[in-house]
């Protein structure tokens, strides 16, 4: 085990990708020279060359296509895209294209590619440059969406997403990338998809998360403990697509309460999708109805204080809970 | 186009009757107002008069059938007309009870986007429910249905009084008392009775220690008497306020009235207190009403019910409209009522419309009674025997025919200070019959 940044993790699992599989390689926007805007691919452009690590245009549409491409012709091409937020110029691409060729072929044509983009606000980037799509991803069926919390899973799940023949939206919190945390270094070290991750074990309530989210909630289990004495139960999702729904519903069999935290907004969002779930299969379990604790329902402001404010929070969890009790 | 006849509701807590006796049979003209069966309540056998006329082309429930609140149980029409099929409707709208109702458009904080930091209250009665419904969590709910528990007897401790998983659980390290075990065959019917608890549930008996029989089963009038009394210690804050009257000139009063009077106008003491509590309640409006969460209820009417033991518990039907009636009157009436009440025929709003109650154990030779409100009334009054007792008049020992008496008071409605007003007037009026005359 080593202590690194998810960042650095992250890398790792591209370079060890690329030496495994001859296959792998990278395009992006200031991913070679550059090293990335969030220095994720720093020194690959020198350790395996212009050929696997390729600096494109300003076009996203253009990038996921060409990946999408080599994809269909056998190789196992990770595009970068800056931001979440020019994923949407390459939306028909992503959703009418990746997502659907190996349905529309009758399973001729399979498109192993992996989308890396990062995600979410907290980072006076203003409306336009803070959103959280992750559940916009995982409406489309023919896409995996993976959102992971801390270094170790972002490596185990970024190389699990190049043993994938789909493709694989993979999302990154840009709050997550300096966020230190044992990685083991075993080569073979892969997360399974469709694998939640109990962080805590707990009695009185649920609070499911992922990605950055998953952090809030950890906070607000510490501060229930400590100054309510409510044992909570927290669960990272790591993966929206496939859901792993089984390990979210055994917990709240046993806690009788459920609170979602996210960081996208709570009208059509992701955690309205795992509320229903919950209440179709855990009903009877229930204690209180599922709580949200998602942003503000507004495009996220630029100013600090009203960014923060617009941002679900631990306080905003602890509250959740309290008021089911 | 056929009339439906329904089962009524009579009586707050009523959710189903029996239908006894058909008085009318297919073919046979009814006309309103007629008698066309008989229903037994949880509390009484009462007839149910038609309230509309038309012939009785069918009767769809049979002898003995028990039927939901609000079901059809017979067709009038016209004499050629066929009778046409009549589809059960399930008993999902059970017209609210009559007891504590949040007020209207109140919303739960738990979906209020805001804080909702304050502990939850430990709250009003939650049996008690909102607009029929009892707020209860889908697993508080499911437990309780396992382990037979009376969700209608339970606390929540909940936001908004919802009943948790760990209030159920505690009624079951705690049963507050033991049940009927209902027959296995319909969980969807008793699950569905749940929410008005007025049939019991199925579920496991307590283990009856070696050596003695199980639990006696509960009629349903002590099921009656045992929820609707919780739900008044449960919801109604008491206050009490007891004082001495002085019948001695009362009885005297009596005594010339009835030397006068005919058998069936021979009044009692219970009704010189009636007429007593009658006027006291014109004077004093707020004993004559009731508490809701919008507001307080208050009656225009004066109707009280008066205690009455049988063999198996107690009815309290009411004297209706006490304040226009003379002592005479309510002595008739209350005879008559009394009657009624051991042979179980009493008419429905004689139970359900009382707006106070006096109970009564003067002849059972009881010195002080204090009684426990009849929900969702305001206040009961308890009556003791009338005793020759020494009293100080004037410095000197006396002896007088004293009868004590105990206010019990929702002190959500009245303070202190008007209960004692309110039994002063009571004691005032009795201590100058002549007053009751008027």
């Amino acid at each position: 085990m080593v202590e690194m940044r998810m960042r650095d993790a992250l890398r790792e699992a591209l370079r060890e990708e690329m030496i495994r599989n001859p296959n792998v390689f990278l395009m992006g926007e200031d991913i070679g020279a550059y090293g990335g805007s969030y220095a994720v691919t720093k020194g690959l452009l020198e350790e395996f060359g212009e050929h696997r690590v390729r600096d494109t245009p300003i076009a996203e549409s253009g990038i996921i296509g060409a990946g999408i491409g080599a994809a269909m012709g056998g190789l196992h091409p990770m595009v970068e895209l800056m931001t979440i937020n020019f994923s949407f110029l390459a939306l028909d691409q992503i959703v009418n294209s990746a997502a659907k060729l190996h349905h529309m072929s009758n399973g001729q044509i399979n498109v192993p590619l992996v989308i890396r983009m990062a995600s979410g606000g907290g980072s006076q980037l203003a409306a336009t440059h803070s959103h959280s799509l992750e559940g916009l991803y995982a409406h489309f069926p023919g896409l995996k969406v993976v959102c992971p919390s801390n270094p170790a899973d972002a490596k185990g799940l970024l190389k699990r997403a190049f043993r994938d023949q789909n493709t694989v939206i993979f999302i990154e919190h840009t709050a997550n990338y300096a966020l230190r945390g044992e990685v083991p270094g075993d080569v073979d070290y892969l997360v399974e998809f469709g694998k939640a991750n109990v962080l805590r074990e707990g009695t009185d309530v649920t609070i499911v998360g992922y990605s950055g989210s998953v952090h809030q909630g950890t906070r607000a289990a510490d501060m229930l403990a400590a100054q309510e004495e409510i044992s909570a139960e927290v669960i990272d999702l790591r993966t929206l697509r496939p859901l792993d729904i089984d390990t979210v519903v055994e917990s709240v069999k046993k806690t009788n309460r459920a609170v979602i935290v996210e960081d996208d907004w709570r009208f059509g969002g992701f955690a309205g999708e795992l509320s229903a779930q919950i209440m179709e299969r855990a009903f009877d379990w229930l204690d209180a109805p599922v709580a949200r604790v998602c942003s503000k329902d507004v495009p996220l402001p630029y100013n600090r204080n009203l960014e923060f404010a617009t941002l679900p929070s631990e306080e905003d969890v602890v509250d959740a809970v309290l008021a089911m009790f | 186009m056929a009339l439906e006849v329904t089962m009524p509701q009579m009586g707050a807590d009523m959710t189903e009757g029996t239908l006894v006796r058909w008085l009318k049979q297919v073919g046979e003209r009814v006309e309103r107002g007629d008698i066309i069966a008989e229903i037994e309540t949880d509390k009484a056998t009462v007839e149910l008069e038609a309230y509309d006329g038309g012939t009785l082309i069918k009767q769809v429930a049979a002898e003995g059938e028990v039927v939901p609140v609000g079901d059809v149980i017979a067709l009038l029409g016209e004499a050629s007309e066929a009778a046409p099929d009549v589809e059960r409707k399930p008993p999902a709208e059970t017209p609210a009870r009559r007891t504590i109702q949040p007020a209207a458009g109140e919303t739960s904080p738990a979906s209020q986007p805001g804080r909702a930091r304050e502990p939850a209250p430990a709250v009003v009665a939650s049996g008690a429910p909102s607009n029929g419904r009892i707020r209860i969590s889908p697993v508080a709910k499911r437990i309780a249905n396992q382990a037979g528990v009376d969700i209608a007897m339970l606390v929540g401790s909940g936001p908004d009084g919802r009943i948790l998983r760990k209030d159920v659980e505690a009624a079951i390290a705690s049963p507050p008392a033991p049940r009927e075990t209902a027959p296995a065959a319909a969980p969807a019917a008793a699950s569905r009775a749940l929410t008005m608890a007025a049939v019991p549930v199925p579920g496991p008996r307590p283990a009856a220690p070696a050596g003695t029989a199980g639990p006696e089963p509960l009629s349903k009038m002590r099921q009656a008497i045992a929820r609707r009394m919780t739900l008044s210690k449960e919801t109604q804050p008491h206050y009490y306020l007891t004082l001495d009257v002085d019948m001695t000139a009362a009885m005297q009063f009596r005594e010339t009235l009835n030397a006068s009077a005919t058998d069936a106008q021979h009044v009692s003491v219970n009704d010189l207190i009636v007429k007593a509590c009658a006027i006291a309640l014109e004077r004093h409006p707020r004993f004559n009403a009731e508490f809701t969460e919008a507001g307080l209820k208050m009656h225009s009417r004066i109707n009280i019910d008066i205690g009455i033991a049988l063999d198996d518990g107690l009815i309290a039907p009411a004297v209706l409209d006490c304040g226009s009636k003379s002592l005479g009157r309510i002595a008739v009436e209350s005879k008559d009522l009394v009657n009624r009440a051991k042979s179980g025929h009493l008419r429905a709003d004689e139970y359900s419309e009382g707006t106070f109650t006096i109970t009564n154990l003067g002849a059972y030779g009881v010195e002080a009674l204090i009684g426990i409100i009849n929900p969702p009334q305001a206040a009961i009054l308890g009556v003791g025997s009338v005793m020759d007792q020494p009293v100080a008049r004037n410095g000197e020992v006396k002896i007088a025919k004293v009868m004590k008496v105990a206010l019990s008071a929702d002190h959500r409605v009245t303070d202190g200070a008007e209960g004692a007003r309110f039994i002063k007037e009571i004691q005032g009026l009795l201590e100058n019959p002549v007053s009751l005359a008027l």
